[in-house]
């Protein structure tokens, strides 16, 4: 399982990575190896108001259904093109091609209540 | 033997098999037991395509010998296993005296009095307590023998041809639903053409001490061919496939066997009393209570294990399975309804059109039918069962 250092983490298993005003969101390896085979994610299109910590959207695998959750608050800019035709992507590469939204943050200050590499690996760790 | 109710899952003879091929691992019914190998999909896929290998391991060995065994089975079971010959098996059940489904199993009759019967792993006590005191005065002994076998399926189009260079059974004088005492790996086993796929297929019965061997000779010789391990999560979208109840979901104490459409299991006609008769007399004779269909989601989203089935918006039934098929590539579910819904249904389904395709499901969602998948009401369509007909 990869947990790289140079994201942000939230307890609900989702990944984010900071570009200036923008945040990419995806699920972690830990998440997909747990969901198994992602066959169908639902996600906000563009323009769509989200909230942290609000679900936002669901990936549906063969044995499972969980929520995904904003981890900022913001608007979505783009969901991945990708995901709905090849929605296995987000198990063969959940941190690259299988990324799931990119949010316009609302406002420019870091968003709060983000986890590091650190401790969302320690948050695993308890998990298994 | 008993299973101490700790948080210790126990553990099958391949369990080191497992992690060496990094398992995904899972408990399931007190034990410790593979969910996947790499991706299940792939696994079920090989398994419709090729060949599958699976540890059963954790299903229940339960032995009923000695002179009086097959009439303790007629009374303690619904079937009528004295009339079963030596070396062929039944799927059968065991019910409460209200006709409740205890368990669902499969008996071999080894010889003319020792029968296996196998059972659920999270029945396997329950099964065997009441066959104990089913038994009672009946001159046969009951014997939990699950910790004495290991159990090993290899199951796809190509198991009989990766299993017959390895075994001196003659595979193609072991008919469905029959056993065979043999070699495989140079190993003795009980060889049964049995499975929970919709595949052709073998169950190998062993020693705990002789699995790993067999394991590892089949993988040899199997992989060349397509053979891959498989685990509990393929383990059950095939079986969701072919149209198999699964003991928890279709299958409970609440559910009789003519709820789950399985009522020709209930031999009414074989002598004697058994545990249930009256109860399934009257269930055989009475208008059903509810029915067991199959459902084809309309959309992405997968009906699933407890979501209500609606009609018209109301609340008519629930799923009691539900997945995403691989075969298909649509959200496929078995559930309980309303038997005046399923008439509807099949009558909106062949009215609107007369059609089917390849898969048998005709017509298309009039959004009458609809499961809540969390919220919101999905269309689906009634499907005959099984979803998937093997061809080979």
């Amino acid at each position: 399982m990869t947990v790289p250092e140079n994201l942000h983490y939230t307890a609900e298993h989702e990944w984010v990575a900071i570009d200036g005003a923008v945040a990419s969101v995806g699920i972690t390896d830990f998440a997909q190896q747990a969901l198994g085979d992602v066959v169908y994610v639902s996600v906000p299109a563009a323009g769509a108001a989200v909230t942290a910590g609000e679900p936002c959207g669901e990936v549906e695998s063969t044995k499972s259904v969980s929520d995904i959750y904003s981890p900022v608050d913001g608007e979505v800019v783009e969901a991945n093109p990708e995901i709905d035709d090849d929605p296995g992507l987000v198990n063969t590469d959940p941190y690259g091609a299988g990324w799931l939204l990119k949010i316009r943050l609302s406002d420019d200050t870091e968003p709060a209540g983000l986890l590091t590499a650190e401790e969302y690996s320690a948050l695993t760790k308890e998990a298994e | 033997m008993t299973t101490p109710d700790t948080a210790k899952p126990r553990e099958t003879p391949l369990r080191g098999v497992h992690e060496r091929l990094g398992a995904t691992m899972t408990g399931f019914a007190g034990w410790l037991m593979p969910l996947r190998y790499r991706s299940e999909t792939a696994e079920h896929q090989a398994v419709r395509s090729a060949a599958g290998l699976f540890d059963l391991s954790h299903m229940g060995e339960i032995s009923v010998s000695g002179p009086g065994a097959a009439t303790a089975l007629d009374y303690a079971l619904v079937g009528h296993l004295s009339a079963v010959p030596p070396g062929r098996a039944r799927y059968t059940m065991i019910c409460a005296a209200d006709g409740g489904i205890l368990d669902d199993l499969i008996v071999y009759r080894l010889a003319d009095e020792e029968f296996l019967v196998v059972a659920n792993a999270a029945n396997t006590d329950v099964v065997r307590d009441a066959l104990r005191e089913r038994a009672a005065g009946h001159d046969a002994q009951v014997t939990d023998q699950t910790a004495a076998f290991a159990l090993i399926a290899i199951q796809g189009p190509a198991a009989a041809g990766i299993l017959a260079p390895l075994t001196d059974v003659r595979l193609d004088g072991v008919k469905y639903y029959a056993s065979h005492r043999g070699l495989v790996a140079g190993r003795e086993v009980l060889l049964a053409r049995t499975g929970y796929t919709g595949e052709d297929g073998f169950e190998l019965f062993s020693s705990p001490e002789d699995a790993e061997r067999i394991w590892a000779t089949l993988t040899d010789a199997g992989s060349a061919a397509g053979l891959v391990p498989a685990g509990l999560a393929a383990r059950d979208t095939l079986r969701l496939e072919a149209g198999m109840p699964l003991y928890g979901n279709e299958l409970g104490p609440d559910t009789t066997p003519f709820d789950a459409g399985l009522g020709r299991v209930v031999k009414l006609g074989k002598p004697g009393d058994f545990v249930g008769r009256a109860a399934l007399a009257a269930a055989s004779q009475a208008p059903a209570r509810r029915v067991l269909v199959g459902l084809r989601g309309a959309t992405r989203r997968v009906p699933r294990h407890g979501y209500a089935v609606l009609w018209d918006g109301r609340r008519r039934g629930t799923v009691t399975s539900g997945a995403p098929s691989p075969t298909l590539g649509v959200p496929i579910a078995m559930a309980y309804v309303d038997p005046e819904v399923a008439r509807l249904a099949a009558a909106g389904t062949a009215d609107d059109q007369p059609s089917t395709d390849e898969h048998g499901a005709g017509g298309t969602a009039d959004g009458r039918l609809a499961v809540d998948v969390r919220g919101r009401a999905e269309p689906a369509l009634l499907t005959p069962l099984p979803f998937y007909h093997r061809i080979h």
